[in-house]
């Protein structure tokens, strides 16, 4: 389970998240949404640990990860795998290189193990034969399952997705969502996804967080959106269904 | 304040790049292929300015020789030790701060923004050594070997413009050429080379670390690794030759 609480982040005095917290569960999906700007970014940015809030806590299944030493911290970022926007394969690497990539740096496992996880690796993201290529001479939804693969090559804990969907047609944009709902119930996993993707926040999530203009708009079950109150939260919907 | 708060940054990604790798295979990998990318694409470029420096300087010495009361053999000793003091680790540092510091800055501002160093962050592997460390030891291995690699040819080049122009007799200038050598001058030049080789390497990969945004941005990160890699290069030679030369 991930825990914030109280988060606050400004940058050259603009604040961006305003006492902002949430919990997220292990082995469901949970979404973020919102607007562009709306601070989804900074906040997965936040607790993925590439950005360092004001204040506030994050705690990764009890383990409060502001106040942890630089060793305990790497070792909850090897608990993380992430899947970027624009996938974030190395361009310098092969598509078997790119999963062996952390196993080769944090286990010590023979050729052997490594080439046996990466294979089992790609072929769950449904990847065979792609071992040799590069980042370059792949489709887009390729690049993201191969991302995938290379997110759970060490069975991480928390797995963080941001805008899964950009830039893929919608039948590969399903294929990948099917991914990570089954990835995320197979590993019980905490799988949180940034996205506008209206109709894939229908379909995977178990949990959902609006973000308007930096505050924890709205937080709850995907039954119960349409019931809420909030102007805000049924406008985006709208906006995003047409 | 711009420059101070730059240098701050600069010190800073220093310290956090240079340190023990944190696994030594995958850093050898890298520095095998820096080394070769650094030192064997270079080969050429670094010939014919070698070469033809050698020789203009050969030609430019001996116009001011002519008619003085110096003997035309010492062109052979005053164009060896401007070579391998001055031409060779200056020019050919200036043309590695082009073709390698622009190539390290582009290519890890590209990383910067396709987002690969977020990805090496979140993974838990310290993103700046992984990336800067197997560059900067291949070249401060290699540059120092185009360094010694330029001093030959250049020489030759001199022998070569002798041969064509008939300036002097070419023994006349190989005698100038074994006059008086001080093995100083090698030392001074591979100091020179080294720290030219660790300001160009690390100046470019700052660069291309602090780059954001997109594709014009990483021309821009580059081009400004260039500048104040060769900036830097001038800055050191002078400091020292200062230091070395008259001390």
């Amino acid at each position: 389970m991930i825990e914030l609480q109280h988060l606050n982040k400004s940058f050259d005095g603009r604040q961006v998240l305003f006492d902002l917290s949430a919990k997220f569960e292990k082995g469901k999906c949970s979404f973020v949404i919102g607007a562009s700007g709306s601070g989804k970014s900074v906040l997965m940015k936040t607790m993925v640990g590439l950005v360092e809030p004001d204040s506030g806590s994050l705690s990764f299944d009890g383990r409060d990860f502001l106040k942890l030493g630089y060793q305990e911290k790497k070792e909850v970022r090897q608990e993380i795998g992430m899947l970027f926007q624009g996938a974030a394969l190395f361009d310098s690497l092969s598509v078997e290189e790119n999963v062996a990539f952390p196993l080769r740096m944090f286990t010590n496992w023979t050729k052997e193990q490594i080439l046996e996880r990466v294979n089992f690796c790609l072929k769950r993201v449904k990847l065979e034969n792609v071992n040799a290529l590069y980042p370059s001479n792949i489709s887009g939804g390729m690049k993201k399952r191969v991302g995938i693969a290379r997110a759970i090559a060490l069975n991480p804990k928390y797995l963080f997705c941001d805008e899964p969907n950009s830039g893929l047609d919608p039948v590969t944009s399903r294929v990948i969502d099917e991914l990570i709902t089954e990835i995320t119930q197979e590993y019980q996993i905490t799988t949180i996804i940034n996205s506008h993707d209206i109709k894939s926040v229908f379909d995977m999530s178990d949990h959902i967080l609006f973000i308007y203009q930096g505050k924890g708009w709205w937080s709850g079950h995907k039954e119960d959106i349409r019931k809420t109150g909030s102007k805000e939260l049924l406008d985006f919907i709208k906006a995003s269904e047409f | 304040m711009k420059y101070l708060s730059q240098f701050g940054h600069y010190i800073l990604f220093l310290k956090k790049s240079i340190g023990k790798p944190e696994k030594f295979n995958i850093f050898w990998e890298l520095f095998v292929r820096d080394l070769y990318k650094m030192g064997n694409d270079s080969f050429g470029i670094v010939s014919i300015i070698s070469i033809f420096i050698g020789a203009v300087a050969v030609i430019q010495i001996g116009y001011q020789l002519v008619g003085s009361l110096v003997p035309m053999y010492v062109l052979g000793r005053i164009v060896r030790d401007s070579n391998i003091l001055e031409f060779s680790p200056t020019i050919t540092a200036l043309v590695m701060a082009g073709k390698i510091g622009g190539n390290i800055a582009s290519e890890i501002g590209t990383m910067k923004v396709s987002e690969q160093i977020d990805a090496l962050e979140i993974m838990g592997v310290n993103a700046s050594r992984y990336v800067v460390l197997p560059k900067l030891v291949a070249s401060l291995i290699a540059i120092p070997a185009l360094v010694i690699y330029s001093m030959f040819l250049s020489n030759l080049g001199g022998i070569i413009s002798v041969s064509l122009s008939g300036i002097v007799t070419v023994d006349g200038y190989l005698t100038g050429l074994r006059m008086d050598f001080d093995g100083f001058s090698i030392t001074y030049a591979l100091t020179k080379a080294v720290t030219f080789a660790f300001l160009i390497t690390t100046i470019s990969a700052s660069h291309g670390y602090r780059t954001e945004g997109g594709a014009l941005e990483v021309g821009w990160a580059s081009t400004r690794a260039v500048v104040q890699s060769c900036i830097a290069i001038i800055f050191f030679d002078f400091i020292l030759t200062q230091i070395m030369l008259y001390k």
